[in-house]
């Protein structure tokens, strides 16, 4: 069953929004918002899009513009959207 | 009424180099920059030249974050902005945020970001299209980015002026500064060296179609044929004299006048309005013609339109009355970045007291009666000059840059 890791969110916020040294996501970036990461909405919006490619998978826009959600609270959504999904 | 604002920052991303110094060393040297469009394959269109920034690696200058929101013409403006922020020894982070603003030029917009997710759409579905085309496209676009990464949240703005638009930049600047905000960042850079860009600007009909990069554009010559497109611009730092001096600032040289009209209908049998247009200018600096010292040329190429100029020119000053130069044919017209640049190389001509030269233009036309300052820089006593800008539509406009 596929399941999205940190480890793959990671790289898909740096290919969507750009890397920056100044703020890196890591395992204990887990519950800090993504507005304190450095990620604006555009950005959340960027990677919900490529997430709902790669997974084939739709996410509800009000939840992913939240820049206060926590990319905990993103992988939740996404792997229980993922679950859902599988018979 | 208070001084004039003052100049105390230069920011350049040209064909003739980045930053001030490489630019300015170029343009004295003569070094044209027009040659064989790289950024893409050209071979198939009617014109294939184009002045192109040469070595711009955005990853050098700009961080990552910014990157896959950028088009090109936004990554120039960013990285010239913050040199001209540097040049201006401005630290915005330490400044009240709403005493800054930016106001920027654009003519086009990101016409590359912009192709690129349009291909998206019609290849791969809706889906694909960026997040960012929402504002990357946009030619409002370098102004917020400006604004955003330095803090800068002062009366903003963006003009559309096609090549008018690098003068009328600084006059909005001018008069957000006289209404109280102190420091404005203010120019234009363009950038569309992409098809969807290149077929808009082929549109006009006024693009040479010569080959040559040495007799493609030739303005005021017995050859003029068109001009050259180019990508590039500048970006300045405008400030209040008082501020300017209270904070020991260097300064470059003063926006001292300021015109601007509009084109008459051709069929009008009105005469045009360029020459309105620096009348205006010079009455608003509160000087004569014989004050001016140089000249530096909207330098159409398109041999009606090097009349009309040339015709203006002479019916202010007399013919052969004021040294008269067109830097741009080393770089092509830059659109929005080129009468900006034109007002970076005055300030840099004023503080070395040389003239650059027109390079290429072996023939001028004698009917003009222009002195024109051809192939190597020429040493004279400025201190005030004229630039001129005309913008596709009939926009004139007229800037007097003071030392």
């Amino acid at each position: 069953m596929p399941e999205l890791t940190i480890t793959d969110l990671r790289r898909i916020m740096q290919e969507c929004a750009g890397q920056d040294e100044s703020t890196d996501m890591d395992g204990g970036s887990l519950h800090s918002s993504f507005e304190t990461l450095g990620y604006d909405s555009l950005a959340l919006l960027e990677a919900s899009s490529v997430i709902e490619r790669s997974y084939g998978i739709k996410l509800p826009d009000d939840t992913v513009l939240d820049a206060q959600m926590t990319p905990g609270e993103l992988l939740a959504l996404v792997n229980t959207a993922l679950t859902a999904r599988t018979p | 009424m208070s001084a004039h604002p003052v100049v105390t920052g230069l920011g350049v991303a040209a064909p003739t180099g980045l930053g001030a110094d490489e630019h300015w060393a170029a343009t004295l040297a003569g070094r044209g920059a027009i040659g064989p469009i790289t950024a893409f394959d050209a071979g198939r269109y009617p014109s294939a030249l184009a002045g192109e920034v040469n070595g711009f690696d955005a990853r050098e200058h700009l961080p990552g974050r910014l990157l896959p929101q950028t088009d090109r013409m936004t990554r120039l403006a960013l990285a010239a902005a913050a040199w001209a922020i540097d040049d201006a020894r401005l630290r915005p982070a330490e400044m009240p945020e709403f005493g800054m603003g930016v106001v920027t030029a654009g003519a086009f917009g990101g016409f590359e970001f912009g192709q690129r997710e349009l291909e998206a759409l019609w290849k791969r579905g809706p889906e694909h299209v960026s997040a960012y085309q929402s504002f990357a496209w946009f030619y409002a676009v370098n102004t917020g980015q400006i604004s955003i990464r330095h803090g800068m949240r002062g009366p903003s703005g963006v003009v559309v002026t096609e090549q008018a638009g690098g003068l009328d930049a600084f006059a909005m600047a001018r008069r957000q500064i006289r209404r109280g905000t102190p420091i404005m960042v203010t120019g234009g850079m363009d950038s569309s060296l992409c098809p969807w860009g290149w077929i808009a600007q082929l549109a006009n009909g006024r693009v040479s179609r010569s080959a040559d990069p040495r007799r493609a554009y030739l303005p005021f010559d017995e050859a003029a044929c068109g001009y050259v497109p180019g990508e590039g611009g500048a970006l300045l730092v405008l400030e209040d004299a008082a501020a300017a001096a209270d904070r020991g600032a260097t300064v470059y040289g003063a926006v001292a006048g300021y015109g601007a009209t509009f084109d008459p209908h051709p069929r009008s049998g009105r005469p045009p309005g360029l020459r309105r247009a620096a009348e205006t200018a010079l009455r608003d600096a509160g000087l004569d013609p014989g004050d001016v010292d140089l000249v530096l040329a909207d330098g159409a190429g398109v041999p009606e339109l090097d009349r009309v100029e040339a015709e203006a020119i002479t019916g202010l000053f007399g013919r052969g009355g004021v040294p008269v130069s067109v830097p741009k044919t080393m770089t092509g017209r830059l659109y929005s970045g080129g009468a900006a640049l034109d007002v970076a190389t005055a300030l840099l001509a004023l503080r070395d007291q040389r003239i650059p030269p027109t390079v290429n233009v072996g023939r001028p036309r004698a009917g003009h009666g222009l002195d024109l300052v051809v192939d190597r820089p020429r040493e004279a006593h400025l201190s005030n000059v004229l630039v001129l800008a005309r913008g596709l539509g009939g926009f004139n406009a007229a800037l007097v840059v003071r030392r």
